[in-house]
Parts: C-alpha cells; structure tokens; sequence
C-alpha cells in the first residue's frame, strides 16, 4: 500500500472538503442567480438573460452536487447513512428544490403564458434559496452534534426532528449559507450580464458581501460559546472503521481548539473575511468583475474550510451517545476503496477541470436580450 | 406497510419512473452523434436540421434524467441507510467514480451541444456530440456495474470488525460477468428505444405528410441502428440468462417457474399458471431442451429447480448460523480463535441466517420450522417474474420483426408509400419503454429477497426512520411526477408538433436528398 490508511483518511477528508467547496462554488452561482431572479430581472427579458447565463452550465455544476454524494458514500459510508437518514425529511425538501430548479430553467420560457412564467420564477427562486439554507443548517447542525446513536450491528437511530434542525445557531448558519451563495451568484451575473442589470447584481452583491461578514463574524461568536467534543486518546489514526471503539467527552471551547493547536487554520476564517470584503468591495467600485468572482469564490472556500476545521477530527459528532459520533479516524471506507478513489480522482478531477474550463471559455461573454433572442436553444 | 415496504414502493416508483428517461437518453445521443457525423461528412446542412430537431426532444427528456437521477443517489442514504453503511465501501465506488468519469462529462457538454453552435467549429460541435453520447454510455456502465454486484456481489469479504462488506478485489467488481452482461443488454434496450422514437415520430410526419425529407433520413438511421440493436438486445439478452444460470440459478428458476430439477437438457415453460403456495404450474406447455440450451449453453448441464435450490437455500441458512453464532461470541471474547476459525468457516453463508431475523431476532435460537421458512423466503414471487419475463422477451421478438421491415423498407426507398408499416411504427412507440421497464421489474424483483444477493436480506437494508417520514416523502413524489410527467408529455408533443419548422434555415430539398453541398454555406461555423 503506497499510502498508509490515516493519509488516505486525511486525504479524503481533505477531498470531502474540496467537493463541498466545489459544490458551493460551482452549483452555488447559479443557485445565487436564482434567488437573484426577483431583483436583479425585473422584466420578463432580464429574467430571460438571468435564466441563461446559467442555461448552458447548470446541469455540469449540478454534477458537482451528484459527486459530492457519490464520494461521502464511497469513501465516508456511515457519515452518508446516518446524515441522509437522520435529515429526512430536510433531504427531502433540498430534493424536492433541485428537482424543481433544473425542470424550471428547461420549461419555464417554453410557453409565452404570464402565469406560467410567474409561477415558474417562483419556482427558481425557491429552488435556489432552499438549497442554500439547508446546506447551511446542515453545517449548523453537525457543529451542534446531531441526537443519533449505534446499535451494535452499527445500525443508526436518529431521534431528532425536522424542526430540531432549525434551532437558532443552524438557522444562523443558514443564513450565512444564503448571503454567501447570493454574494456568488451576484458576482456571477456581474460578469455576465451589462447596463442596468449589472448595475443591480452588484448592489445585490455589496448587501450580501456585507451581510456575509456580518453574519460570518456572528456565527463565530456563538460557536465560541456552544459545547463540543473531543476524542479521548489514545487514538488509533489507523483503526477499524468503528465508530463504538473510541470514547468521546464534550465541553465547552471546544470548537476552538484547533486554532490553538494549530495557528495556522486562522487562514481560513481570515480567507473567509478577506475574500468577502474583496468581492464587496470590487461590486461597489464597479470594477473587475473576473476577480469578484473570484474573490466569492475564496471567500466560499474559506467559510466552508472554517467550519470543517473547527470540527476536525469530527465529521458528525453525536449529542444523544457521543461515543457514537463519526471521525475522521473511524467512519472512512477500508484503505483498498480510498486508496482506489484516490487514485480515480487523482486521474479524472484535473480531466474534469480542464474540460470545464474549456466549455466555459468557450461560452465566454455576456448574455444579453439580443444574444438570447439569436440563440433558439436559449432557456 | 412499515418503513421496508413503504421505502421498496418509494425506490420502485422512482427508479421506474427515472428508467423512463435513461434508455432514450442513451439511444438518441447515439443517433444524434450518427447524424452530425453524416452532416460533418456531406455537408448537407439538412442532416444538421435533423441533429437540431432531435436535439430539442433529447434535451426535454435529458433535463428530466437528471432532475430524476439525483433521487435515486439520495436514496441509499435516506431510505436505505442501513444497506449504505452494510456495502458502502463496495457500491459507493462506481457510482462515484460514475460521477467523475462520466457524468460531469455528460453534464457538461449537454450545455454546449445545444448552446456551441454558433460558438464551436463544426468538428468541435461533432466532438462535443459524440462525448455526450460516450458519456452516457459510460454512465450506464458504472451504474450497472454497481447494480451488478448487487446481482452478484464478487470481490468483497465481510469485516468483522467493522460489521460490513469490504472490497478485497475491486478488478472483480468492475469485470464482474453479470454487471458486464447487463451493461451490454441495457445500452442496447437504450439504442432500440431512441431509435423506435425516431422511427415513430417520423412516421407520425409521413403519415401526416409534413416534412418527409428529415422524416425519411431519420428512419433510414433508424432502420439500420434500431435492427442491430434489436438483434443484440435478444441475443446478449440471452446472454444475461445465461450468466444468471451460473450465479443466480434461482432467479431463472423463477423466471422458468421451474419447480423440480429436470434431467438434462430441461425443457422450457411457454405458458402455465405458476402456484407459489403448492410450487407447481398448472396448465403448463413445455417446449423440450430449449431452457437447458439457453441457461447452460449444453445438452448435458442441469438446470436447478426451485424445490432443490431452496433445500440448499436451507443447508446454507444452518451454515450462516454457525456464522451468526461466532460473531456474538466472538464480542465477549475478541482472542478465541476458534470462534474466528469457526466464523471464518461460515461467513460466506452469513447471510442467509440474517434471514431468520424476521422471525428470531435472536437468530441463534430459531426452530427448525423457521429455519425451512427463511429458506422458503429465498424464493422471488414466481408468477409475476414468469409472465413479466414473457412479455419483454415477446416485445424483443417483435421489435426484431420491426425493425426487419423497417430495413426492408429502407433498402427498397420504400418509407414514403408503405402506409401500413408508418402506422404499426406509430404506435409501438410506447413499446420500448414497457419492456424496458418490465426488464428492470424482473432484474430486481427477481433479486428479492436481497438487496445484496446471499448477504443482505431487503428486510434489513432500509433506514430506522418512521413509517410518517416515508409516507411523506412519497406523497411528494408521486404528486411531483405525476405533475412534472404532465409538463413533459406536453413540452415533447409541442415540440413534435411544431416539428421541425423554424429550427433553422432549411433549404427546400429534392426528394433524391442530393442537395449540393453549398447549401452548407448557411452554416455558422
């Protein structure tokens, strides 16, 4: 085995957190544009152009959705069992949204009906704004710890419910979710959009840069203050993949004892911060729309790279039977799946880049009523 | 219904209703892909028009695939946790590895084919046509690499100490017979599909007599493409039978509703009314050798009977609890190498006394008469698999005769008058997607009762949520696709009724088809 199995773990979670960035990035600008729709298309023309700057990409990002799944069920299968379990009925509602979103793009402009296109631009407009709070919530909820336990089988029981997910502190990181995905889709229409629209998406952009450090700022000071969990040593980093083998105390502080450990992870938060107020900034001066997005797009990795850092080792920890909580060290796939899904990433995710960057050069420049009413494909 | 039933009804509407838009995706961007090749060839700009035409109908059924698709990944998480947690680490792999290889590639060129016309050159605009039809090709095949293992689960062992299947040989996996028998019988279903849609669409506009030029090119596509699938749906699909001869003997003998064990070579079972209860047929008509022939490709191989295969079905039930046994000791006392020699022995029958959960959580302790019922338990609902069986491989047969007479025709140039032939073509439309589907009916139902064929019964897969969560949850399904199959069927018979027309600048062309290749001037290239 060239790789040991706790770099394969540490890989692999490195890994989780680049596709749930590239999840937020990538999916999270169209996701933006949508919640966008309202306000930055007032007509049934700009709604058109803001529907189709995204028209030609959404289904690609949506992949990024699709593989994120894939890889927590290959390389972290009790973390997919229990969160996709435990959240019911919240999965079902971010289904529900993305099945929505996508039949909406496609049928939306197909007839010239008003109500049709009203009812779906609500559609959108729900179907961009759900997903963004309940990734949020999600994030928020697993740094709060999540009521599940094991049976001995290692069968999980979940005893929460729906409305125990949107506890305050989540409904918290819900909203830093939504600033921070409509920041991205601001930045986005920014770049692909002229005139009065653009002049719209970059307000929109500087509110929700600024709600985002806001809130952001927020959201840390009331993690500061929850209980959170830590492994009791010794720790075997190359154990069975058994959550029941471990013990696990709680106490308060916890969440920030990374950056005590180790000063360097203060980048992420700091990226989070830096690339929001970038963004924020470029949107108000009118300037750069490439690097705003660019600057979002950091800014998204940070804040998402913050909350996986201040978790580690934990993935999902457990606040009914702490014991039962999913680590790093102990709810990957054997060593022989990671290895391969390394070796499967490490061939195709540069593929995967390079061919995406083409097709978006190649679909370079704005949208405009004219480029649309050109284009008979157009959404 | 509790939780299992209830989640087996969920996965069974939303898979059948997702494998309504997989195998015409598979099917058109192949067609599509040979039409922009003969355009990119000739430079008959018409053949683009029909790429263009095509394309409009693909991207309407391409949106709902992945809106659907997406369902059916959350799925094993929400609904089937305990099956996520139980083989995970062997069936999670391929469906992302699906994602990254093929899906992302698919995804991402299906933007570009509809929106890179104007952008790309007219070789780019083909290359991006044939990689989204690779891409769906590649996607088929992960997907059902995945399924395969759950047909027939090589290359994994179980773990003791994680209490799941891990992988010990993942070449097994990937180059498991079953998974690459049914990726070869389904991608071929997929090409009969679109091609069928093709051939009765434009039948539809000869019938009608409107645009008969991209009419008749489409059905010379899809007499050619359509027979050759044809062909090798029935005859690879003869070859999933008989791989299923060597690892699923079971299913075949409930799809042959093969009670007893026949001397060689068995005959096989046209019509009868299968007894589950009194494991007979009545009224039986049997056609001598041919089962023997097909499931064991010999005159002298046995094919299993139901009867036998359940009596083993018991012996292995014994087996497994002896595994069962081992493993409870063995939580007392991690050192006892006897107990792990005498699990090592049994482990590979483990499964089976998983079965006797239903009726002894205990395991251990269950009765002779529960041990000869979990073994009865081994045997899939008879009737339905041989009367679903029956009617795919009669569809197979037929679609073969079609598409015989389809090439017929299209050799003598003969589309244009044969009216007869327009309208039977008309209305076998919705013929490939019944027997599609029923094909995934009798892969799955035949399956039970696993989800993990010997490992892990369906009983014991689903998730510990409430029976009111999944209640829900299916609501919202079903009114959401029953909603979003309206909107579908709508925007396609738009879409077909407003043909063609408009798409693009579309010279008058002469019935010969030998339009001068200048007329290609018009292309945007």
């Amino acid at each position: 085995m060239p790789l040991d199995y706790e770099t394969l773990r540490i890989v692999w979670w490195a890994v989780l957190g680049i596709l749930l960035i590239g999840v937020a990035v990538m999916d999270g600008f169209d996701l933006g544009a949508a919640i966008l729709l309202p306000i930055v298309g007032r007509t049934n023309t700009e709604r058109r152009i803001v529907i189709n700057t995204v028209g030609p990409v959404w289904e690609g990002n949506q992949v990024w959705l699709i593989l994120g799944g894939g890889a927590i069920f290959a390389a972290w299968p009790p973390l997919y069992a229990v969160a996709f379990s435990g959240f019911y009925l919240a999965m079902l509602l971010l289904l529900a949204a993305l099945i929505l979103r996508p039949v909406g793009f496609k049928f939306r402009s197909k007839l010239e009906n008003k109500t049709w296109r009203a009812v779906w631009d609500g559609a959108l407009f729900v179907g961009g704004l759900v997903p963004a709070l309940v990734f949020g919530v999600a994030f928020g909820n697993a740094l709060q710890g999540v009521p599940f336990h094991f049976d001995d089988t290692l069968r999980a029981y979940y005893s929460g419910d729906l409305w125990g997910l949107f506890n305050p502190f989540a409904l918290l990181c819900g909203l830093v979710s939504v600033a921070m995905i409509a920041m991205h889709g601001a930045a986005w229409l920014a770049c692909k959009t002229e005139g009065a629209m653009q002049s719209r998406s970059r307000r929109a952009g500087v509110a929700a840069a600024a709600a985002l450090i806001v809130l952001f700022a927020l959201g840390g000071f009331a993690a500061s203050s929850l209980s959170f969990y830590a492994v009791q040593p010794p720790i075997d980093f190359a154990g069975p993949s058994n959550p029941l083998l471990k013990s696990v105390t709680r106490g308060p502080g916890l969440l920030m004892a990374n950056y005590g450990l180790m000063p360097w992870t203060i980048a992420a938060p700091a990226l989070g911060f830096i690339g929001a107020a970038l963004a924020g900034f470029l949107a108000w001066r009118g300037r750069r729309a490439g690097l705003a997005f660019l600057a979002s797009g950091l800014s998204i990795a940070g804040v998402i790279a913050t909350a996986g850092l201040s978790m580690f080792p934990f993935l999902l920890p457990s606040s009914e039977d702490a014991r039962s909580s999913l680590t790093v060290w102990d709810a990957s796939s054997s060593p022989l799946t990671l290895l391969i899904m390394t070796v499967a990433t490490a061939i195709f995710l540069p593929i995967v880049l390079g061919y995406t960057a083409w097709v978006y050069h190649m679909l370079r420049g704005p949208v405009t009523a004219e480029s649309i009413g050109n284009e008979k494909h157009s959404y | 219904m509790d939780v299992v039933d209830l989640s087996r009804l969920q996965f069974a509407i939303t898979a059948l209703y997702h494998f309504l838009f997989v195998p015409l995706t598979l099917g058109l961007s192949i067609i599509l892909a040979i039409m922009e090749s003969v355009f990119v060839m000739t430079g008959r700009t018409i053949w683009r028009d029909m790429v263009k035409f095509w394309g409009v109908l693909f991207g309407i059924n391409f949106a709902m695939g992945v809106a659907t698709g997406i369902t059916m990944e959350f799925q094993f998480g929400t609904n089937w946790a305990y099956y996520a947690h139980y083989v995970g680490d062997v069936f999670g792999a391929p469906l992302a590895i699906e994602g990254l290889m093929a899906f992302f590639l698919e995804a991402t060129f299906v933007g570009l084919f509809f929106f890179g016309w104007k952008r790309l050159s007219r070789l780019q605009h083909l290359m991006t046509t044939w990689l989204l039809a690779i891409a769906t090709n590649f996607s088929a095949l992960w997907i059902l690499i995945a399924n395969g293992w759950m047909q027939n689960p090589v290359g994994a062992r179980f773990n003791l100490d994680t209490m799941r299947m891990e992988v010990t040989d993942f070449g097994a996996v990937i180059f498991n017979p079953v998974a690459q028998a049914k990726f070869v019988h389904t991608v071929s279903a997929g090409y009969v599909t679109g091609a069928i849609f093709v051939l009765a669409i434009s039948a539809f506009y000869l019938l009608n007599n409107r645009h008969r030029d991209i009419a008749l090119r489409s059905m010379t596509v899809a007499a050619s493409f359509g027979l050759a699938s044809a062909l090798s749906v029935v005859v690879l699909g003869d070859e999933s039978g008989y791989t299923a001869g060597e690892n699923q003997k079971m299913k075949i003998a409930a799809i042959e509703a093969a009670w007893e064990t026949q001397p060689a070579p068995a005959s096989f079972t046209a019509f009868g009314l299968p007894d589950q209860k009194n494991h007979v047929t009545r009224y039986a008509v049997e056609i001598p050798w041919v089962l023997g022939l097909i499931a064991t490709r010999s005159f002298d191989g046995k094919v299993l009977g139901i009867n036998e295969l359940a009596a083993q079905a018991e012996l292995r039930v014994r087996s497994g609890m002896l595994a069962y046994d081992a493993m409870q000791r063995l939580r007392e006392n991690r050192d006892d190498s006897a107990l792990h020699a005498q699990f090592q022995d049994h482990v590979k029958d483990l499964g089976y006394a998983l079965l006797l959960k239903r009726y002894t959580p205990l395991v251990t302790d269950a009765t002779p008469a529960q041990i000869h019922a979990a073994a009865e338990d081994t045997v899939p609902p008879v009737a339905p698999l041989f009367w679903t069986f029956r009617v795919m491989a009669g569809l197979g047969f037929y679609f073969i005769a079609l598409f015989a007479w389809a090439f017929y025709l299209s050799t003598r140039r003969k589309f244009e008058t044969a009216r007869l032939f327009q309208r039977v073509a008309l209305w076998s439309l919705p013929l490939p997607w019944l027997a599609a589907e029923l094909g995934w009916y009798v892969a799955e139902t035949g399956r039970q009762p696993w989800t993990i064929d010997g490992v892990l019964p369906t009983f014991l897969s689903a998730s510990s949520t409430s029976a009111a969560n999944v209640w829900v949850s299916l609501a919202v399904f079903t009114v959401f696709y029953s909603v979003l199959a309206v909107v579908d069927v709508m925007l396609m018979l738009r879409a077909v009724r407003a043909g063609p027309d408009g798409l693009a600048s579309m010279p008058l062309s002469r019935p010969s088809g030998a339009q001068p290749a200048a007329a290609g001037g018009t292309d945007a290239a």
